[in-house]
């Protein structure tokens, strides 16, 4: 009964988390500008990695948390770099 | 283990992870259809991090492991302090580029162009 529970959530949280998945991605192939298509790759790993979570939570390994924890971190380490880029011209001054 | 402590763990995981989901799906479809860069970029990082931090959550709660909640809890911080971050640059390189507002905005108190600063 509760096992039960948590697989149905985990399935329709994984239906939703592809959906937002799909939209992230239709604004990046579509965004009008540099700076949308960005937003749209920022929304995508951190959709992937939400993915990533709700993986971890139907195998019960926790290796995929931490795989999560790193694709957050490298994710934001790479849009603060595309935004210095469009800022600047150049990464590292 | 008690089943009503059980039961009562379960239905908190499922809570979390229907609403942490429900956040995410929102802040992609601000993503998709607000007009301007501005504005999608305040339901990317103000919704999403919500969502992010209740799946998170989920996930901590799920494995009844202190050291997983813990490293959650510290992912959820580091998301709240690090989406602003990127938000505000991005917003700041696309206002710097001339990015227009959209035309249902009311007023832009910033100056449109923005000198580069030297060093």
């Amino acid at each position: 009964m509760m096992e039960l529970s948590i697989i149905w959530s985990i399935l329709i949280a994984q239906i939703m988390l592809g959906l937002a998945m799909a939209f992230a991605f239709f604004r990046m192939v579509r965004g009008p500008r540099a700076q949308d298509r960005i937003l749209g790759l920022d929304t995508l790993y951190i959709n992937a990695m939400l993915m990533l979570l709700t993986f971890g939570i139907r195998t019960a390994n926790t290796l995929y948390f931490e795989s999560a924890l790193i694709v957050a971190l490298i994710g934001f380490v790479s849009s603060i770099a595309f935004g210095k880029f469009l800022m600047r011209g150049e990464i590292i001054e | 283990m008690n089943p009503v402590l059980n039961m009562a763990i379960a239905v908190l995981v499922a809570a979390l992870l229907i609403v942490g989901a429900v956040f995410s799906l929102l802040a992609a479809i601000g993503i998709l259809r607000f007009p301007d860069l501005y504005t999608r970029m305040h339901a990317a990082s103000k919704a999403g991090t919500i969502g992010s931090g209740l799946l998170l959550l989920a996930a901590g709660v799920h494995s009844l492991d202190a050291a997983i909640l813990i490293r959650a809890l510290a992912g959820f911080f580091f998301f709240v302090l690090t989406a602003p971050i990127s938000a505000h640059l991005l917003a700041k390189a696309a206002h710097q580029a001339g990015y227009k507002l959209t035309k249902l905005s009311v007023v832009d108190q910033l100056p449109q162009k923005e000198e580069p600063r030297r060093r």
